[in-house]
C-alpha cells in the first residue's frame, strides 16, 4: 500500500483519478489550490488506486493522505 | 470628509488604506480571520473586529458579517481594497443600499467592465481599440474551435467574467482546444462562479501596459500615466515600472486619452486602471479595466506626488479632484517588486512562519507590507509578502537601486522569489528594456 500525501497546505482543487483507475509514476493525480496558486501532485509509484480520501473543496494539511494506491 | 471607513480587506492593501485614513484623520476598521488574528493589518486601523475562520468564503467573502461590522463600528463607508470583494457588484451596490459610501466606482460600472465580453462591446462603442476577437461568450469546445479558426491561431482563451489572469490559456491549435476549453471552464466556475469564456487572437511580443485613472462624481477624469507591467509569471504580475521603455510623450497622451473615453463610456468613478496590450509596432489594445486600486499603485505614486487612496477617499466624499490633467507631472522613475511567498524557480506557493525578517530602507526605497516577524503565512491567501519599490531619477539607477534594496532584503522560514527578482532585473535584455509579457520565459526559465 503506497499512500499519495500533500506536499503543502491546501484545498483540493481538482480529483483527477477514481478507484481502480491505473496510475503511472509521475502522473497527475490531484490538483491543490493553496495561495491563490494550483498545484498539480504526482503519484510516485505506479499503481491501482485503491481510495481517494479527500474531496474537492477539502483543506488539506501539509503531509495528509489524499490517495491510498494498491 | 467621510466619518469612519471599514477596511473590508487584508494583508498590506489593508494597511495601506488604514494609512491614508489616519493622514485624513478618518478613524478606520480593520476585521481579520482566526488566520490573520496576530498579522499587521488587524493592527493598523483604530479598531479590529474578528470576522470568521480563515477561508475566505467563511470571512472574507461574507457580506453579512462586513456590513454588521460596519454597522456595529458606525462606519460610514466601506474601502474594499484589491481581489475580495473589491469588483463584486452585487455587495458595492448593497454598501450603498444599506445607507454606507463604497469607495469605489458605481455598481454598473463595475458590472459592466466585469463581463469582459460587454466590456469589449462598450469600448468598441467608444472608440477605444480591442483585441480580435469574439465579441460574445463561446457556447462549447466546438463553437470555440469554429471561432479560433475563424479569429486565426494562437488564440487566447479567457474567462468572461474573469480577471487577474486567472482561468485564461494559450491556445496554439485545434488539438489543444478541446482540453484548454475544458480546463479553462472549470477553473472559471471554481474563481468567478461562472464558467463562460471567450477568445481573443494572441498578440505575440505584447507589453502589458496600464493607464492609473481617477475620475471625481463633478465629472472630472485624469489619468496618472502609464505602468509597464510586462514582467509576469503565469499571467499574473511580478515587476511593474513607470514610466515604461515603449512610451513616448506622443503615445502616452494617445493612450491616456483612451483610459479616460473607456472610464467615461461607462459613468466610471473613483480610482481605476485601464490595462492595454501593445505591440511591437506600438498599437494597443483594450485588454480590461480594473474597476478598484491596483496592487502597483506605489509607482503611479513615486512619480506623480499623487496619494492614489487619499484621492479615493476625497473622490467619495464627494470632494472635486483638486487637479486637472495638465497639473499632472513624472518625475523618474519607480520600479514595484512583488515580493511572493514561493520557490523562485518552480513558482510553488511557500507558506509558513516567517521566522526572521529584515528589510531594506533608505532614500527612495518603499515598501508596503502586510506581514512581520514572527508571523505565519497561511495558504488561505495570496501569497504577496511585501511590495519593494523603489524610486531614482532614471531607470538605470532605479535598476541599480532595487538590486541593492532586495540583496538587503532577508526573510527566513519560508521561500521567497527575490533570486527571480535579482534575475530579471539583472538581465541585460531587462536593462535595454526589451520586454514582453513572454520575457520571463524567453529570458529566465528556459531550463525546463
Amino acid at each position: 500500500m503506497t499512500d499519495i500525501l500533500a506536499t503543502m497546505a491546501g484545498t483540493v482543487f481538482k480529483v483527477l483519478v477514481k478507484p481502480n483507475d491505473q496510475v503511472q509514476p509521475g502522473q497527475d493525480v490531484i490538483v491543490l489550490e493553496s495561495m491563490k496558486m494550483e498545484i498539480p501532485l504526482q503519484s510516485e509509484a505506479a499503481g491501482t488506486v485503491a481510495e481517494v480520501r479527500v474531496k474537492e473543496g477539502e483543506f488539506v494539511n501539509e503531509g495528509g493522505v489524499l490517495i491510498t494506491l494498491r | 470628509m467621510l466619518r469612519k471607513v471599514l477596511i473590508a480587506n487584508r494583508g498590506e492593501i489593508a494597511v495601506r488604506i488604514a494609512r491614508a485614513c489616519k493622514k485624513m484623520g478618518v478613524p478606520s476598521v480593520a476585521v481579520y480571520s482566526d488566520a490573520d488574528r496576530d498579522m499587521p493589518h488587524a493592527k493598523a486601523a483604530d479598531e479590529a473586529y474578528h470576522i470568521g475562520p480563515p477561508p475566505v468564503q467563511q470571512s472574507y467573502l461574507v457580506q453579512d458579517k462586513l456590513i454588521e461590522v460596519a454597522k456595529r463600528s458606525g462606519a460610514d463607508s466601506v474601502h474594499p481594497g484589491y481581489g475580495l470583494l473589491a469588483e463584486n457588484a452585487g455587495f458595492a451596490q448593497r454598501v450603498v443600499d444599506e445607507g454606507l459610501v463604497w469607495i469605489g466606482p458605481p455598481a454598473r460600472a463595475i458590472k459592466e467592465m466585469g463581463l469582459k465580453t460587454k466590456a469589449r462591446e462598450a469600448m468598441m462603442r467608444a472608440g477605444v481599440p480591442i483585441i480580435p476577437g469574439a465579441t460574445a461568450c463561446v457556447e462549447g469546445p466546438d463553437a470555440a474551435g469554429e471561432m479560433a479558426a475563424s479569429i486565426g491561431y494562437p488564440v487566447m482563451m479567457k474567462a468572461c467574467a474573469g480577471g487577474g489572469g486567472i482561468g485564461m490559456t494559450v491556445v496554439r491549435g485545434p488539438d489543444d482546444i478541446a482540453r484548454a476549453f475544458e480546463e479553462c471552464a472549470h477553473r472559471a466556475q471554481k474563481f468567478f462562479c461562472d464558467g463562460s469564456l471567450y477568445l481573443e487572437k494572441l498578440i505575440v511580443g505584447a507589453r502589458h501596459i496600464e493607464i492609473q485613472v481617477l475620475a471625481d462624481s463633478h465629472g472630472s477624469v485624469v489619468h496618472l500615466n502609464e505602468r509597464e507591467c510586462s514582467i509576469q509569471r503565469r499571467h499574473q504580475k511580478v515587476i511593474e515600472e513607470t514610466p515604461s521603455t515603449a512610451v513616448t510623450p506622443e503615445l502616452r497622451e494617445r493612450m491616456g486619452e483612451a483610459a479616460k473615453r473607456a472610464a467615461a463610456a461607462v459613468g466610471y468613478r473613483n480610482a481605476g486602471t485601464v490595462e492595454f496590450l501593445v505591440d511591437p509596432n506600438l498599437d494597443f489594445y483594450f485588454l480590461e479595466m480594473n474597476t478598484r486600486l491596483q496592487v502597483e499603485h506605489p509607482i503611479t505614486e513615486l512619480t506623480t506626488g499623487v496619494d492614489i487612496v487619499v484621492e479615493q477617499l476625497r473622490i467619495a466624499s464627494g470632494e472635486p479632484l483638486t487637479f486637472g490633467q495638465q497639473d499632472v507631472g513624472q518625475l523618474g522613475h519607480a520600479i514595484e517588486c512583488r515580493i511572493y511567498a514561493e520557490d523562485p524557480v518552480r513558482f510553488l506557493p511557500s507558506p509558513g512562519k516567517i521566522t526572521r525578517l529584515s528589510m531594506p530602507g533608505g532614500d527612495g526605497v518603499r515598501i508596503d507590507t502586510g506581514i512581520a516577524e514572527g508571523v505565519t503565512v497561511t495558504p488561505f491567501y495570496d501569497p504577496l509578502l511585501a511590495k519593494l519599490c523603489v524610486w531614482a531619477p532614471d531607470r538605470p539607477e532605479a535598476i541599480d537601486r532595487a538590486l541593492g534594496a532586495l540583496s538587503a532584503f532577508h526573510v527566513e522560514g519560508l521561500k521567497t522569489n527575490i533570486p527571480l527578482h535579482q534575475a530579471v532585473l539583472g538581465h541585460p535584455a531587462f536593462r535595454a528594456g526589451a520586454l514582453s509579457t513572454s520575457f520571463i520565459e524567453e529570458h529566465i526559465q528556459p531550463r525546463k
